[in-house]
């Protein structure tokens, strides 16, 4: 089997714990206003490469990778699902630590078993909630996000460890309202292991031009970095709001 | 001498160093205390070091408004004891001294070359006194005219061409370290007597190689007795061994103070004292008369002095070097050969100067890294790093092997084992404009003139990779024969007109020399060569049928990349360019040795160096040492340092450099955006325990 891959990265650094060789695949569903790869999107194109030679690539450089391993990326990995699982189950048999960074986009609930042999195989999941709103997500990534909270409850009963990653946009996410809400959802997935918040910056705009697309976010400015730690914190008294409900129903 | 000195050394575990012969190793391993904790013991700066930083900052604010020079000697020629005491702040300086009569003030060193001297006076706007130039033109000879008295005329057109760069030819060489510890270990009586009997026990047999060993060796005598006076000058009595911490670090620095009053040398390290320094600040704290404060302040005053010091140079000197470098190199850290890591609190207090002080490049704070190293330390370090982009980082695993655990680094990557093996600084070789003329026949493309030897060109359209490699093969053998003789000129006659003499003497008598020689323009060779191997290289002829620009048809793998294809011709180059510098006879049997470092020159050279079959144009610098060519490497830096990792130290023992830069924020996550350590089980149990 072979995979469309748009380029690969031998000393990644925040794609996961430790250092990292990313994997960057072709092709995305998704068209979110403010994606910094939009050279990604088109599924056709990028190089065709074999599970075995990007397993070579990565051990022509695995004495930098203590504590790291292997992130898939894009685009979206899950498009090329059985592709994705056949380098993952093989870097399982190598001892390699792979990372699933994801949008979760392409989960079929009622389909479920392509998804089962895949988290087998995923030590750890780096999924990305654009928006918590049904229809604000509609408007900022293209689809609703029903399959992305689906897959997110899916990890947790499949007791995949998961990293919850959150993009602070100003005027479109930092609204106190939603930022509680998705910590109010959050607080459902047992397996979460870090909350990682990221303030919207523009670094992806030049490529926009190269590429000849007109930017969606226009002159959007970035956010600073007080804002996002801000915003982390209303998330994390959604969470605990929620979970002690939560508890609460039990008593 | 066991026990000589009952009050100084006591406290201190004897050995070797106290009972046989000057051995600061064994007087390190015997004595240091390994320090495998964080920083959280350091301290601040003192209201003193504030102060004097102030003055400090001010002084160079009026220097960098003045143009770049505060003031310069003109009349005085700089000796070791030439000068009377100069302060900032008598009264607040706990470790004194400057290279003259007052901080910021240049001093003059015509010994390497009296025109140098001229022109970085006239360049700053002073005027050289007549009579000093007369003396340095009429009757006392300098190591530049000395070189160019017996230079070929093919060595003046090579260094012309600039195939042969950045020779010390006209200034000092530098890349000597004196043990400047030696100092405060033993006091200078005890190195006077050591030297009178290394002189006492030379052969008399009066070959050239013995008459100039003795002659060395006076000197060497001379120039303690003047660093005894230096001493004096500043109410110091350092006849004797150092007797507390303070003591230590200003009898050291008064070594390191004589030197670079008697040498303008391209880099004048200080070697590897932090621990040294340990050892007494211990002792100090244990005989509770001194604090932390008290320590870190020392170690403050000595790192100022060692900031200010400064030489008199020309805008072109300081062009080829980006900046007016004088690389104080300070090696720190490291592993014993038993496997303890010689990290102590000092080494922290050392590069917690660039907290209390700020940052600055010098003096070159150089951590000897190790993975065995502590990881208190480790953190430290990368903090610093994170924070301060100041410190570089060399590989103590490897180098260990070959110096023990008493080496120290000279300018950027030279190691040497401190006290016993120094080097002759040999510049570098620019392999990329070699390649060229091997293209052309010897025929410079700049100057279109015949450089190197007229052997037969490149005929026809395109590149074809075995005849050029055979054409190039030639034309290295030309310039390895060259070169080492070019350098065999310049170290007899540093030798002879300006000898390090303080610097030797606080060496062994019987020192190894390396002879040290360098390339540039590693990766432009590499990816050429691989343009020619893997894709279409066209020629394209000016009217006299000199190729001097390229047509690169199609794409090749670049070096850079973790591309064995690329990445083996690079090995290849190297070693095989080593091995014809092994080839021919060096000044005083020096060892040879190759470097990969141009940190900053490779801009200069590039601007000497034509179109290159690689596509890079003409101007266009050169990659920095050992770096692939800027935008090349494409798949992150694993794979990019992969690369350079892949060049054999063996076949570059005066070091391999890779410039790093990296965006903190690549580095990792922000602590304070990123949340890892989320347990939504034990978050619950504690919503629960606080009802």
């Amino acid at each position: 089997m072979v995979g469309h891959i748009h380029s690969t990265e031998s000393f990644g650094t925040v794609d996961g714990p430790g250092i990292r060789f990313v994997i960057f695949f072709q092709g995305c569903p998704m068209r979110c206003l403010y994606c910094h790869n939009p050279d990604t999107w088109s599924p056709k194109g990028g190089m065709i490469k074999t599970a075995e030679e990007l397993l070579a690539e990565y051990d022509a450089v695995k004495e930098f990778m203590r504590g790291g391993g292997i992130t898939c990326t894009g685009g979206e990995p899950m498009l090329q699902i059985d592709f994705l699982t056949e380098l993952f189950e093989k870097a399982k048999a190598k001892g390699i630590h792979t990372c699933l960074d994801t949008s979760g986009v392409t989960f079929t609930k009622d389909k479920p078993e392509k998804f089962r042999r895949l988290v087998k195989s995923t030590d750890l999941v780096m999924l990305d909630i654009k928006h918590i709103d049904r229809e604000e997500h509609k408007k900022l990534a293209g689809h609703y996000n029903d399959n992305i909270l689906d897959f997110a409850r899916f990890l947790s009963d499949s007791n995949v460890p998961v990293w919850i990653r959150h993009v602070v946009v100003p005027g479109i996410t930092d609204n106190e309202k939603y930022l509680f809400e998705l910590g109010e959802f959050l607080s459902q997935i047992k397996t979460l292991k870090a909350l990682d918040v990221l303030p919207y910056h523009t670094m992806g705009k030049p490529k926009y031009e190269q590429l000849g697309i007109e930017y969606p976010l226009g002159d959007t400015p970035p956010l600073e970095k007080e804002k996002a730690v801000w915003a982390r914190e209303i998330i994390m008294q959604g969470l605990k709001s929620a979970l002690k409900h939560k508890k609460n129903d039990c008593d | 001498m066991e026990r000589k000195f009952q009050e100084e050394w006591e406290g201190f575990k004897p050995g070797r160093w106290s009972s046989t012969s000057i051995n600061l190793r064994d007087f390190i391993q015997k004595n240091f205390t390994p320090y495998d904790g964080d920083e959280s013991f350091l301290a601040g700066p003192t209201e003193a070091t504030k102060k004097l930083w102030d003055q400090v900052m001010e002084l160079s604010r009026q220097e960098r408004e003045a143009g770049g020079v505060l003031d310069m000697d003109t009349k005085i020629v700089s000796t070791i004891t030439s000068h009377g005491a100069g302060y900032l702040d008598k009264n607040l300086e706990k470790i004194v001294g400057f290279q003259t009569d007052k901080p910021f003030k240049r001093s003059l060193q015509p010994f390497g070359g009296i025109r140098m001297a001229i022109n970085a006076c006239e360049q700053n706007g002073y005027t050289v006194d007549p009579e000093v130039v007369k003396i340095f033109t009429e009757y006392r000879k300098t190591h530049n005219q000395g070189v160019f008295d017996a230079y070929t005329p093919e060595m003046r057109l090579a260094r012309k061409s600039a195939i042969i760069t950045g020779l010390p030819d006209a200034y000092g060489r530098g890349r000597i370290i004196g043990d400047y510890r030696r100092v405060a270990l033993y006091g200078i009586d005890y190195l006077v007597e050591d030297k009178k009997d290394q002189l006492a026990t030379s052969l008399v047999r009066m070959t050239s190689k013995n008459i100039r060993l003795r002659e060395e060796l006076a000197e060497q005598i001379r120039a303690l007795g003047d660093l005894k006076k230096l001493g004096e000058i500043y109410g110091c009595d350092i006849s004797r061994p150092a007797k507390n911490a303070q003591e230590a670090i200003q009898w050291l620095y008064f070594g390191y103070l004589a030197a670079v009053k008697d040498q303008n040398g391209a880099a004048m390290s200080l070697g590897r004292t932090s621990t040294f320094i340990d050892i007494y600040i211990q002792r100090d704290m244990e005989r509770g008369i001194l604090t932390e404060e008290e320590a870190q302040e020392l170690i403050d005053h000595f790192i100022m002095k060692l900031r200010l010091v400064k030489f008199a140079r020309t805008p072109e000197y300081n062009a080829l070097f980006s900046g007016d470098p004088t690389w104080v190199t300070e090696s720190i850290g490291g592993v014993s050969i038993d496997g303890t890591p010689m990290v102590t609190r000092t080494s922290f207090r050392y590069l917690n100067t660039l907290n209390n002080l700020g940052p600055a490049p010098e003096p070159n704070l150089t951590v000897l890294w190790s993975q065995k190293l502590p990881m208190g330390f480790k953190r430290f370090c990368a903090k610093m790093s994170i924070k301060t982009s100041a410190i570089q980082y060399e590989n103590d695993d490897m180098m260990r092997v070959t110096h023990g655990d008493d080496y120290a680094i000279a300018c950027c990557v030279s190691s040497m084992r401190v006290g016993k093996e120094m080097q002759f600084f040999g510049a570098r070789a620019n392999l990329a404009k070699c390649l060229l003329y091997a293209i052309n026949g010897g025929v410079d493309e700049r100057l279109k003139i015949q450089v190197g030897p007229k052997y037969r060109p490149v005929t026809g359209d395109y590149l074809d990779f075995d005849d050029v490699m055979e054409k190039y093969d030639d034309m290295m053998e030309w310039l390895a024969g060259l070169y080492v003789n070019t350098l065999n000129v310049i170290h007899y006659m540093h030798d002879k007109y300006s000898y390090e003499k303080i610097q030797m003497a606080l060496h062994d008598r019987d020192v190894k020399r390396y002879f040290a020689t360098g390339i540039a323009g590693l990766s432009v060779v590499a990816d050429s060569l691989s343009a020619i191997k893997y894709a279409k290289v066209k020629c394209i002829r000016d009217e006299d049928g000199l190729v001097v620009d390229y047509e690169v048809e199609g794409d090749y793998p670049k070096y850079g990349n973790n591309d064995d294809r690329v990445d083996q011709l690079a090995v290849k180059i190297v070693r095989s360019f080593m091995d014809k510098i092994r080839k021919h006879h060096t000044y005083r049997d020096g060892v040879p040795t190759m470097s990969i470092l141009t940190i900053t020159s490779n801009v200069v050279y590039g601007k000497k160096t034509g179109n290159t079959p690689d596509g890079r144009k003409m101007g266009v610098p050169l990659a920095p040492g050992a770096n692939p060519m800027h935008g090349r490497d494409t798949h992150g830096a694993a794979a990019s340092l992969s690369s350079v990792a892949k060049l054999p130290f063996r076949h570059a023992q005066d070091g391999i450099s890779n410039t790093f830069s990296i965006i903190p924020g690549a580095l990792g996550k922000d602590d304070q955006v990123f949340m890892g350590d989320l347990d939504i089980e034990s978050i619950a149990k504690e919503l629960n325990d606080g009802d």
